[in-house]
Formats: C-alpha cells, sequence, structure tokens
C-alpha cells in the first residue's frame, strides 16, 4: 500500500516534469481561474464595503422646536434606541449644531459674517436617526407624526430625502445581485474552461492507460499518478496566484486609498488571507482532482 | 490452463474474426497459431485478455470464465498474462527502464527486485545501453524487443506472443524465438501468433492453422502449410 503511494506519487511528479509544454498549459489555464474567482472574492468584499458605506451615508434628522428641554429630547432619544429598527441615534445640542456648521465654514467669511449679523443661534436641537434598512425610516418618521411627539417636532428631513435614500438602498440592492450573477456566470466559465483543459491532458494520454490497464494496473494505480499531477498543478497554480495578486495590490494599493479613503484593497486581502487562500487551494486542487476522476473514467473501460 | 469452447467473435455485427474456435492449451505447453493476417490471431489473444467479448461461445483461463470477471477484477487476471503486443504498446511517456518496471510495480514488486531484474532482463534483449531512452528513441525492432522484456519480466503463467518477430532481423528473430523456449523450458506456457513460416517448420511444436476465422488444422509436431 505504501510502497504503491510511493510510486504514484512519483509517477505523478515524472509526468507532470516531461511533459513541460501540457503542464505549462495547464498551469496557465489553472492560474486564469483561480485569479478569476479571486477577484470575485476581493470584488464582493470592495462592493460590500462601499454599499455599507454608502448606506452608512444615509440618515433622518428629527428637529426639535426651539422652546424644547433637552431632557425631553434625551428621553425621546433613550425611547428610539429601544426600538428594534433602530441602529444608532445621535442627540446634536443647538450648541453642537452651531459649533460643527462655524467648524465646517470657517474658512468662507462671508457665511461667518452673516451668522454674526444673526446675532443668536439660530440651530434647532436635533436627533441624527440611522436605520438598518430603508424600508424602516417610513415607520421611523411615522413615529414622530403621532402624538406625545407631534408637539416636539419642528421638522423632519426625512421627506426632503426620501427618494434619494430609497434610491440609493435600490442601487445597493441591484449592485449585490448583479455582482453575485456575474459572479456566478464567470466563476462557472472558468471552471468549465480548467475542466476541458484538464479533459484534453487526460485525452492526450488515453492510449497510455488503455495500455496501464492491458499490462495489469489497477484502476487506483493508473488514476493515482493523474490525481498527483492535479494537486502538482493545482498547489502551482495557487501559489503564482497568490504572488501576482500580492504584487498587484501591494502597487494600486497607494491609488486605490487615494480614490477610496479608509479602504485598503491589499489589507482586505491579507486580513482574509487563509479564506483566499483556501478558496484558492479549494478551487485548483478541487478542479484539478474532480476533472481527472471525471475525464479518466471512459478511458479505464478496456 | 487455456480452453477457448465454440468461441465465435463478430466485430461491428459484420465482420467474422473467428468462427466457432474450440481447442484447449495444457500447462507448459508452447502452441503457435499460423494464419495469414486477418485469419484471427490478434483476436485470439484479445479475448483471452478479455479486451474483447466474444459473441458466442467461452473463454477459460486457469478454470476461470475470462468474460464472467468484474470489471475490477480483470487486473488480478491480466497480472497472469504475459503479452507481446504486435504493435508493441509502449508506454511513451516512460523510458524503456520505466516500462519493463512498470509491470513489476504493478504487482507490488518491491524496489530491490526492481533494480535488479529490470537491468537483467533488459541486457537478456540486447538493450541494456538504451534504459534511458524512450519509445520513440528506439527502432523497430528495438521497441519489438522491450516489449518481450515486458512480457516476461514479472515471470507471467503464459506468454502470448503476437508476432513477436515481426520487426526483428534474422540474428535477433532467432535469438527471441530461442529465449521463448527456454521459458517454456522453465515452466510457462507459451502461445506464439506468427506467419514466419522457417520459425514454425524449425520449432516442430503444436501449431494451430486459423484461416478466415476457422480453425482448419490442429497437430502436434505441425508444420507451416496454408
Amino acid at each position: 500500500m505504501f510502497v504503491s503511494l510511493k510510486r504514484i506519487i512519483r509517477s505523478g511528479w515524472s509526468n507532470f516534469r516531461r511533459q513541460t509544454a501540457l503542464s505549462f498549459a495547464t498551469v496557465s489555464i489553472m492560474v486564469m481561474t483561480i485569479f478569476l474567482i479571486t477577484s470575485l472574492f476581493l470584488f464582493q468584499g470592495t462592493t460590500n464595503f462601499l454599499i455599507s458605506l454608502l448606506e452608512g451615508r444615509v440618515d433622518i434628522s428629527v428637529y426639535f422646536k426651539k422652546d424644547i428641554a433637552e431632557d425631553d429630547i434625551l428621553r425621546v432619544k433613550e425611547e428610539l434606541s429601544q426600538s428594534p429598527e433602530v441602529k444608532n441615534v445621535e442627540y446634536i445640542s443647538r450648541e453642537d449644531a452651531l459649533a460643527r456648521f462655524i467648524e465646517k465654514h470657517k474658512e468662507d467669511l462671508v457665511i461667518l459674517e452673516s451668522l454674526a449679523e444673526v446675532g443668536a443661534n439660530p440651530f434647532l436641537a436635533s436627533l441624527n436617526i440611522k436605520a438598518f434598512q430603508a424600508s424602516q425610516y417610513d415607520a421611523i418618521s411615522d413615529f414622530f407624526s403621532q402624538d406625545p411627539y407631534q408637539e416636539l417636532v419642528e421638522r423632519i428631513d426625512y421627506f426632503q430625502n426620501k427618494q434619494i435614500i430609497e434610491r440609493i438602498f435600490k442601487i445597493s440592492t441591484s449592485v449585490k445581485f448583479a455582482g453575485s450573477l456575474l459572479g456566478l456566470i464567470l466563476g462557472l466559465i472558468a471552471v468549465l474552461v480548467a475542466f476541458n483543459t484538464i479533459r484534453l491532458t487526460i485525452y492526450s494520454s488515453r492510449e497510455e492507460i488503455s495500455i496501464m490497464r492491458l499490462v495489469g494496473a489497477s484502476n487506483w494505480f493508473i488514476r493515482g499518478p493523474f490525481i498527483v499531477q492535479g494537486i502538482i498543478v493545482g498547489a502551482i497554480s495557487t501559489l503564482l496566484t497568490l504572488i501576482i495578486f500580492f504584487l498587484i495590490l501591494f502597487f494600486a494599493n497607494e491609488r486605490v486609498e487615494a480614490f477610496l479613503p479608509n479602504f485598503s484593497p491589499l489589507g482586505y486581502f491579507l486580513n482574509n488571507f487563509f479564506i483566499i487562500l483556501f478558496i484558492q487551494l479549494a478551487a485548483g486542487i478541487g478542479l484539478g482532482i474532480i476533472s481527472s476522476l471525471i475525464a479518466i473514467r471512459k478511458y479505464l473501460k478496456v | 490452463m487455456v480452453k477457448f469452447q465454440n468461441t465465435t467473435k463478430i466485430y461491428n455485427f459484420h465482420t467474422l474474426a473467428l468462427d466457432n474456435i474450440t481447442f484447449d492449451v495444457e500447462k507448459k505447453g508452447f502452441v503457435s497459431v499460423v494464419g495469414k493476417s486477418g485469419a484471427g490471431k490478434t483476436t485470439l489473444m484479445k479475448l483471452l485478455l478479455a479486451e474483447e467479448k466474444p459473441t458466442k461461445g467461452r473463454i477459460f483461463f486457469e478454470g476461470q470464465d475470462v468474460h464472467k470477471i468484474k470489471t475490477g477484477h480483470i487486473p488480478e487476471l491480466r497480472k497472469k498474462i504475459g503479452v507481446i503486443f504486435q504493435d508493441y504498446k509502449l508506454l511513451p511517456s516512460k523510458t524503456v527502464y520505466e516500462n519493463v518496471a512498470y509491470v513489476l510495480e504493478v504487482i507490488g514488486a518491491d524496489d530491490a527486485e526492481i533494480s535488479k531484474d529490470v537491468p537483467h532482463v533488459l541486457e537478456v534483449v540486447g538493450l541494456a545501453d538504451k534504459m534511458n531512452n524512450f519509445p520513440k528513441e528506439l527502432s523497430g525492432g528495438e521497441k519489438q524487443r522491450v516489449a518481450i522484456a515486458r512480457a516476461l519480466i514479472h515471470r507471467p503463467d503464459i506468454i502470448l506472443a503476437d508476432e513477436p518477430t515481426g520487426n526483428l532481423d534474422p540474428y535477433h528473430e532467432r535469438e527471441v524465438i530461442n529465449l521463448l523456449l527456454k521459458i517454456n523450458e522453465m515452466g510457462t506456457t507459451v502461445m506464439l501468433a506468427t506467419h514466419n513460416k522457417e520459425i514454425i517448420n524449425s520449432l516442430r511444436r503444436r501449431v494451430i492453422t486459423l484461416e478466415k476465422g476457422k480453425l482448419i488444422r490442429d497437430e502436434e509436431k505441425g508444420r507451416f502449410i496454408l
């Protein structure tokens, strides 16, 4: 048993080494396949990040009348935080609002001057509310249209933003859907190309397989070296793809970071390194083994 | 040891290759099968090797009906048969040494045995200096001698030799026949298919003559008559 395994491994390795052109072709196709599958994974990660970034920016602000006491507002905040739809509530007092305005426009003298002209603090205290899902903003704004609260509220900016909010969520849902669909199709194509390449390499060995049968080799003794070859091709392709990805991300990182602050592709890659490695090995070696087994079956019937 | 019982083989529903053949080969026997090309010599061997199924009749090897063996157990049958194929059937991606060693690996021989026996057999067939060449680098005669080495290295119970001298010069031809005789003396059954008249006449062994798939003559100490 052990002797057979040793012979199978040795034979698989020597086939890989001797059929240089064939091995090169298979490895390059495999690298492309694994590259595509990894890209899809990274693409998924990036779009999810962008969508959550976009969704995080969506909120509604409820402005309270000037004469409402801070305690009352904080009580409303407390109540809102209990609700399961609400992700986060932030209280912005009138002073905070003024300070933020000044900070934002500190270089715009005209605005600051007109603010000084007004004299008193023109801003209203507000609650900034974030929900988990876009559909929940409706419910939140309804909450303020009912009785004890209605009187406290000066205005809600949800109605002005309603369309934009809904559109953002619609876009993010379609992007997620299209991304998954595209990923599925491209992944399928990649898998089929790899599968057919392996089938062709085994087709070129069909005569050899039948000779092996005729001199009395058992099916596993014949399959073994092909499986070993598949593992070698998968492992080498994974290694190459990892190196290629690392280099690309290493050099692209700065540009992407300039374009998308807070998002580092290289960081994402390294954080998910083991998942990516697992996906790549599973794709490379799994495809190699399964395709070999399927392709070889036909020639073992002698 | 080998028994063909009313065996008929028809290829593709209309090409009659063997027509109701019946004969036995006893253990340690030496049988020559002669006939023009297309007479059915190779089909006979394919049937015994379970490479083809008979259309009618049965074939026994060591008491076992060859075509009742399940696919998974066919290797066990083939390990007991050494075949010198007419078209050599060498493994193109393996060297001469590896081609011969492969059969020993298949039967599970240990490494020490392989590294001792293979060079020895290659020396016997005169290919010691071509051990590391690939089949495509050999002449027809050399390939044939590799096929011979491969067929006998694992000391099979029977050797099927399908035109083993077809590509050899008279010197090597004589050598190969002497080798087969020697192996036979040591107890291995030999079935030799050939259309070489001189060899058959010099052997003075049993000869089975096929013509158009029919067994027309089966004589002890036969001669080549067609």
